[in-house]
């Protein structure tokens, strides 16, 4: 794989470049799902490839192959300098890259267990397991449930000297109980909806999950839902549990800081944003409480943005975008990073794989926790009137990141300090400033983890990669309260 | 690109390494490429060129897949064991089907209409001069209207094959040319998007000027109270909010009692206007004219006069289906042609909706009305070019929640007056679709939220529009 980029890129400095790179990746997956006691999908699948990434006459091209014969390599190396020609037919300003020293450098995802190793009869065993306790609760009408592994080695070489070879492993699982009864579909999922948790980890994370032992009280709650009242529509105080957080820090701080969207290069497609560069420095995002960062680097945690370099060849770095609520930073790549001043990338290009080019993506934008000790119990007994929100069921913001709706699984009505009774269908809504404006308190880093976004699409061609988000249970006063059904 | 004789080949080497009792492969291939634009300049131009297989094998009710897009014997090899390996330690799935037969496939086509060629040489010849030169001319259109241009124009060329142990083998070869194009203002922006076969039937520069006219049109956009609003949506609009409905028009979706469908079929919960048929041979379709078992897609009717008449189903859905307790609630059972891949959990789903708008199907009008006569027919209303980002909130009802974007507007006593800042809506498709005062001729229609579509224009009274935003 190695020779394969070495061909590529001698092939692509020979065709007049000012700039190449390549990156030759093999990735390796496993997927198992399970639904109602049966295996419902199970695969693996291997894929494997060159990219081609150059500067040709001030302006970019890239080419992607499968096929890693050396004359297949070196056509792809010239389709990219020929697309990059084509490209330059239609250019404004040259291409300028921020400097970056060139990285000779090895690095593998820390793990305990290669998840590749465990057996598959160990892996469905386990699913089946859970599948079994969640259909043992009546009311249960479907029980799904799943499990994956990826494994990620990469070879990225650059025309300035760089020779960087990672190997990336993430795992995830999660499992839905779901209960249909009258005219309601409700629904509970662990450890998280959406595919559940997911981490740059190895099989030692679905052991820690504790799948088996919270089954039961998963799936009792998606029936008992049936009997719980509606969530009121009005304004209120709510918490926040740390999941739901770490996707409200997705959906409204993750994308807007992205310096490509905010360049307008995300316009077609994903949106632009309204974090205009005037507001960098000068915009109060959020309280004096809000800190948050976007960090790639493994000591903040193994969050599915952590690695050692990104996919230019830039050292992994933790960026502060709020700081004490005001807003600090942006992700930026090396051609962006002149428009904000910066002397160097923030290090957040990313491809889904061998056959996209890369883009910039969230690493890990994480909340960081409070200081002060306080657990999620301290924090609901100290709120006299509120609603406790737990798990996504759906998201949903506009294209410059201002309003957004998010709908729960489940809900609680706190009445002076104890969860009083359950409520379901919750949801909130709002403008993404005045959200973060509102946070009065945040929980501690006993309550911090980092949750995986498996799915973060964005791009054309759409690429879909992970992302992580540090967050902790949060609460936020006189919030916009169910409207979805309003 | 493989051909059919090269996958054919393929598929021998495989079955050799296989120890399994039946085998089936999936190849797909392609050669895609896109040219990006932003700020009046390319800033991405990518091609690839990929070929994948994917294996199943069966053993005794027992199945898995494993894909590579590598085709070495040693890959071949090393793919077979880990499918063989992953079907071995299930348990044995008594739903499970052998694979089926080329008579069995072939029986279950007749009748069907047959697909028109998707394949177009002048689509597969364009180079990236080609695009650059289109993408020139988009620009150019920006300049004269002294707005910002961002957005795509692609090309692909693809194979998609199945072959089986049991003598299936079924081959598609298709182009897709696609154009979409945004156009920025100062405080307004408009779009436009379409996707064709062939790339003769694309005007890039009609595209490029309609989004630039309503780029121009919504500048300064009013701010008025949200509400329940007459609402004309435009067929790319209408695309992606009705399209989250239809993974629900699947017999596993029924059995799993996750779909809005649940007690509906046979019942008539939208108005009498509506006709939906799912039709993969439809001219202005695309796509394969089989599923993932190799089955031929049939015509099904899922809606007839605002009835729910059918599902789709895969074949082993359809057995478990005959033998269900549901079986004398959902209407006529048969494999329709549109499964996914086994193993999966979803089964089935149409996915080559044709919305159908005969004549008579209005009280008044009775004809189909174009979006002018829409507008000029509306006292007061909401004109929507793109809806954006849009999820479920409530899967019975069918709520969805989502925002307009890029060209939202004000219409009064017949004509559009002004733009206005974008909404988000809570909606519920079964309303909606029981709101329907008008449709247009349906045409092939793409969006970002949903499948392509053949679909109206709408025009829906009382959409609820919850909240708005700040531009």
């Amino acid at each position: 794989m190695k020779n394969a980029a070495r061909t590529a890129l001698d092939a692509a400095s020979a065709g007049g470049v000012t700039y190449a790179d390549a990156r030759a990746v093999s990735i390796r997956n496993r997927s198992l799902t399970t639904k109602n006691g049966r295996v419902g999908h199970a695969s693996e699948s291997e894929s494997l490839g060159i990219g081609v990434r150059v500067i040709a006459e001030g302006a970019w091209g890239f080419a992607a192959s499968a096929d890693l014969s050396g004359s297949a390599v070196q056509a792809a190396a010239a389709r990219a300098v020929e697309v990059a020609r084509a490209s330059a037919r239609v250019k404004r300003e040259d291409v300028r890259l921020a400097t970056e020293p060139a990285a000779v450098a090895e690095w593998t995802t820390p793990y305990k267990v290669d998840p590749f190793t465990t057996s598959v009869e160990q892996n469905l065993d386990l699913l089946l397991k859970v599948d079994a306790e969640m259909r043992d609760v009546a009311g249960v009408t479907l029980a799904e449930t799943g499990m994956n592994f990826q494994r990620e080695e990469s070879w990225f070489l650059s025309s300035e000297g760089s020779d960087i070879h990672q190997t990336k492993y993430s795992t995830g699982a999660g499992y839905t109980a779901y209960a249909f009864a009258g005219s309601e579909i409700q629904k509970r999922s662990y450890p998280n909806s959406f595919g559940g948790q997911w981490q740059n980890r190895g099989y030692e994370l679905i052991e820690e999950m504790k799948l088996v032992e919270n089954a039961r009280r998963v799936a009792e709650e998606a029936v008992a839902l049936h009997h719980a009242d509606q969530c009121p529509e009005g304004t209120a105080t709510i918490i926040l549990d740390g999941s739901q957080l770490g996707l409200q820090i997705h959906e409204s701080v993750g994308h807007p800081i992205e310096l490509d969207r905010v360049l307008g290069m995300e316009a077609n497609f994903a949106g632009t944003s309204f974090l205009t560069l005037e507001k960098l420095g000068n915009l109060r995002y959020g309280s004096e409480l809000v800190n948050v960062v976007a960090d790639a680097r493994q000591e903040h945690g193994p969050g599915l943005g952590t690695f050692a370099y990104d996919d230019e060849g830039v050292a992994a770095q933790s960026t502060p975008i709020i700081t004490n609520g005001r807003f600090t930073g942006y992700l930026s790549s090396r051609e962006t990073a002149h428009t904000i001043g910066a002397a160097r990338s923030g290090g957040t290009l990313r491809a889904e794989g061998w056959n996209r080019l890369p883009i910039i993506r969230m690493t890990n934008v994480s909340i960081l926790p409070g200081e002060k000790p306080l657990s999620l119990e301290q924090l609901i007994a100290a709120t006299d009137d509120g609603i406790y929100m737990e798990t996504n069921k759906s998201w949903s913001i506009d294209d410059k990141r201002y309003n957004f709706q998010f709908g729960c699984e489940i809900a609680w009505e706190i009445k002076h300090g104890k969860r009083v009774r359950m409520l379901k269908n919750p949801s909130y809504s709002g403008i993404t400033t005045e959200f973060w404006n509102s946070m009065d308190a945040i929980c501690s880093r006993d309550e911090w983890a980092i949750w995986g976004t498996p799915n973060c699409g964005k791009g054309q061609p759409q690429q879909v990669v992970g992302t992580g988000h540090g967050a902790s249970p949060a609460r936020f006063r006189n919030i916009r309260v169910g409207s979805a059904y309003s | 690109m493989l051909t059919k004789e090269q996958a054919a080949d393929v598929f021998d080497r495989i079955r050799r390494f296989s120890s399994a009792d039946e085998v089936e492969a999936i190849f797909t291939g392609s050669r895609f490429a896109l040219t990006r634009f932003a700020n009046n300049t390319v800033h991405q131009n990518v091609e690839e060129e990929n070929s994948v297989i994917s294996i199943r094998t069966n053993f005794a009710g027992r199945t898995a897949r494993a894909t590579t897009n590598q085709f070495d014997d040693e890959s071949l090899r090393r793919a077979v064991a880990a499918s063989e390996k992953l079907a071995r330690v299930q348990v044995a799935d008594p739903d499970l089907l052998a694979m089926p037969t080329c008579d069995e496939a072939k029986a279950a086509g007749e009748g069907a209409r047959a697909t028109p060629t998707r394949f177009f040489e002048q689509t597969a010849a364009i180079t990236p001069a080609d695009r650059a030169e289109v993408v020139k001319g988009i620009v150019a259109v920006a300049g004269k209207h002294h707005l910002t241009t961002a957005g795509i124009y692609s090309n692909s060329e693809s194979r998609e094959g199945i072959f089986n142990s049991v003598g299936l083998a079924n081959w598609h070869h298709q182009t897709l040319a696609e154009i979409s194009i945004t156009m920025l203002a100062e405080d307004s922006s408009g779009w436009q998007k379409l996707n064709s076969t062939d790339v003769r039937k694309l005007d890039p520069a009609r595209l490029a000027e309609t989004a630039a006219q309503k780029a121009v049109e919504s500048a300064h956009p009013r701010e008025i109270a949200p509400g329940k609003y007459t609402v004309i949506l435009e067929p790319a609009a209408a695309l992606d909010i009705v399209g989250f409905m239809f993974w629900d028009y699947s017999g596993v979706a029924i059995l799993d009692q996750r779909s809005f469908l649940n007690d509906r079929i046979g019942t008539k919960p939208f108005g009498e206007n509506i006709n939906i048929w799912d039709d993969a041979a439809h001219p202005l379709q695309a796509g394969s004219p089989f599923d993932g078992e190799g089955m031929r897609r049939q015509r099904v009717p899922l809606v007839e006069n605002g009835v729910v008449k059918r599902v789709v189903y895969a074949r082993a859905t359809a057995q478990k289906m005959k033998n269900s307790e549901y079986a004398a609630k959902v209407g006529r059972i048969e494999p329709t042609g549109h499964g996914f891949p086994l193993p999966n959990e979803m089964g089935e789903m149409p996915m080559n909706i044709v919305f159908e708008v005969p004549e008579k199907a209005f009280g008044a009008p009775e004809k189909p009305r174009s979006v002018q006569e829409m507008i000029a027919s509306t006292e007061r209303g909401v004109l929507v070019t793109r809806l954006w980002y849009i999820r479920e909130v409530d899967p019975y009802e069918k709520i969805v929640t989502g925002m307009t974007r890029d060209g939202t507007f004000l219409v009064e006593n017949g004509k559009v007056q002004c733009g206005l800042r974008n909404f988000r809506f809570n909606q519920s498709l079964i309303s909606m679709l029981s709101n329907v005062e008008a449709l247009s001729v349906p045409m092939r229609a793409c969006g970002e939220e949903s499948f392509d579509m053949v679909v109206p224009a709408m025009k829906v009274r009382e959409f609820n529009f919850t909240e708005a935003t700040k531009f």
